[in-house]
């Protein structure tokens, strides 16, 4: 009962977020927090670790700007083409990459997303250096202007509470548990009769697709796809997302956008602003070294001491 | 002649194929270090490419305020960059001994965005100018190529070192003791070998590996912040296609991909920025331990 409750507050506080603070950084934190919990069910559940999920986001946004710009698709249409790429593009990458373990895994979903990002440099429609610039918002169904921010606003809650629930599905379900049983022990899992890498590529598949959604979207929220989606830098900040809120956790990725997105919002604007990279690098390593749990992880550790 | 039979001068030929040997020699170099450092501490080192830019920056600033010319800066420069790294394992990889190898792997991305970040505040994004020494301007003129002696000196100092390194390691005491740390550190420690020492030394040669490639590298690309950051993608890509198993391995792996990619530039130009990473795809299809790699 407590736990609705809890929910019901959220989803209200969500709703009249935009009421109190700036929508468009609300959405960029919605964008994010979906990409960081998509990728989070690859790491934190699948004990994968990816460095190439750039290459869906920015994938998916590119091909969603595309279809909107270019073939005039209407938005919702827009978003769902970029998504069904970036689960093509997943499915090919992780074929490739759940061919070798570990720290080999990261290395070639690395590879593979440099490569797609030359790829991306070189093709046309992607405008090279300047991007996909002056996306159209569109109409929702043809009826709500998504112009206006407010309106845009509440479409991403939309597709993103979607993506979310997806996410909770996966991790809440045989599947999730049979995925955390490969995580914790691989042999074991092989031996109770499970075909571990047809589990994996699902796992890959899922969360390169919502990572693509979480691109698409945010595409249309600010009218540009770029290589700045695609780069590799863009992999290690949902890392760090994730890392920061807490590996494994439902609410974890999402917590640890927040704090990035924002950070990163206030930082670049004032005097610190060329300090960026470093200071990222630092929270990097503090993670690693003195918070592997992350914020919501830590939490949950200190709730749990606290009730025993 | 066959080359210009297929409509390609040999001067761009052979032209081509000596920057990819260029290439190939840093590649080798590279993933060298890594498979050195992964041996022994089964860690990635993402900060590989940062610390072969710090040794471009350690040459340029012993030249610029020190006056130590090239030469001293090729011996100086890795060894402070080599302690450098000593004092990194000490301090902050020596903290994650137990811990699965991924952290190992986010550690040392960490570093990589620190110290580049630091580096592009200090000295901004452009590339410093750095002269080749006097001694190698020039070249020679070959017949079928022009062969400038600095790049024929990186191909050479580069094969010197590997063979150096593949010397130590395959027959010397002190290489049968790292590779026995790589195989099994416990049963290694228990024979009173001092492994934490030695890990931290391997660290340390690795890291001047770069370093020393970054000193190589710097009259030639110039002396950037970001000249490692997309390297150490291809470099990667190059310890996939080879597998980390063995010093050999890298080098060959190392210097034929660099030579593939140079090939590439002539006959597929599209296709030269890309070319390691499809290759590595194949080699992920047909012999996923890596050309040179066992399982497990």
């Amino acid at each position: 009962m407590k736990k609705y409750l809890a929910y019901a507050l959220l989803l209200t506080l969500l709703l009249v977020a935009p009421l109190l603070f700036y929508p468009v950084l609300l959405m960029k934190v919605l964008c994010f927090a979906l990409f960081a919990s998509a990728f989070n069910l690859i790491l934190g559940y699948g004990g994968l670790l990816s460095f190439g999920h750039a290459a869906f986001f920015g994938g998916a946004a590119y091909v969603t700007g595309h279809a909107i710009k270019t073939w005039g698709l209407p938005t919702e249409l827009g978003i769902l083409t970029g998504t069904v790429a970036a689960m093509v593009l997943g499915l090919l990458v992780g074929v490739l990459a759940i061919r070798r373990q570990g720290i080999y895994f990261a290395m070639i979903t690395l590879a593979l997303a440099q490569m797609v990002y030359f790829v991306f440099i070189r093709s046309g429609f992607t405008g090279g250096e300047n991007g996909l610039q002056g996306i159209p918002r569109g109409t929702f169904l043809g009826l709500v202007d998504l112009s206006n921010d407010r309106a845009m606003y509440y479409f991403v809650l939309g597709v993103c509470l979607i993506g979310f629930g997806v996410i909770a599905r996966a991790v809440h379900s045989p599947f999730g548990q049979v995925l955390r049983a490969i995580r914790d022990n691989e042999p074991r899992a092989t031996s109770l009769g499970y075909n571990i890498d047809r589990y994996k590529l699902l796992a890959f598949v899922i969360s390169a697709t919502i990572a693509g959604l979480a691109g698409a979207t945010k595409s249309v929220v600010f009218q540009l796809a770029s290589l700045t989606d695609a780069h590799w830098h863009m992999s290690g900040e949902v890392v760090l997302m994730t890392l920061l809120g807490g590996l494994g956790t439902i609410f974890g990725p999402a917590v640890g956008a927040a704090i990035i997105v924002t950070l990163q919002n206030t930082l670049s604007s004032g005097p610190l602003g060329a300090w960026v990279t470093v200071i990222m690098g630092l929270i990097f390593i503090i993670c690693v070294l003195a918070f592997r749990k992350g914020i919501v992880g830590e939490l949950q550790a200190a709730l749990r001491k606290s009730f025993n | 002649m066959f080359s210009d039979l297929l409509g390609i001068a040999p001067q761009v030929l052979f032209g081509q194929l000596l920057l990819g040997l260029i290439n190939g020699s840093f590649y080798a170099v590279l993933s060298l270090g890594l498979a050195v450092i992964f041996g022994l501490l089964n860690i990635v080192n993402f900060a590989h490419g940062a610390l072969y830019m710090l040794g471009a920056f350690a040459a340029w600033l012993l030249g610029k305020y020190l006056h130590i010319d090239y030469w001293g800066a090729l011996i100086l420069a890795p060894l402070i960059v080599g302690f450098i790294g000593v004092l990194l394992d000490r301090f902050l990889l020596r903290r994650l001994a137990g811990v699965d190898h991924l952290y190992g792997l986010l550690l040392t991305f960490g570093l990589a965005m620190l110290i580049e970040g630091l580096f592009v505040k200090m000295f901004g994004a452009s590339g410093q100018p750095f002269a080749a020494p006097k001694a190698l301007n020039g070249g020679v003129n070959l017949g079928f190529m022009f062969l400038p002696y600095y790049r024929a000196w990186v191909v050479v100092a580069s094969l010197v070192v590997c063979a150096v390194t593949w010397y130590v390691f395959e027959r010397t005491k002190i290489g049968a003791y790292l590779r026995a740390g790589t195989e099994n550190p416990k049963l290694l420690q228990a024979f009173g070998v001092n492994v934490p020492l030695l890990t931290t030394l391997a660290y340390g040669y690795g890291v001047a590996l770069a370093a020393f490639a970054g000193v190589l590298a710097a009259p030639i690309t110039q002396v950037n912040p970001l000249m490692g950051s997309n390297l150490i993608i291809v470099v990667f890509a190059v310890v996939v296609i080879g597998g980390m198993g063995s010093i050999m391995g890298a080098i060959v792996t190392g210097l034929s991909m660099g030579v593939v990619e140079g090939l590439t530039k002539v006959f597929w130009p599209e296709a030269s920025s890309t070319i390691i990473f499809i290759v590595m795809a194949i080699v992920l299809v047909l012999r996923p331990a890596g050309l040179f790699g066992r399982t497990n």
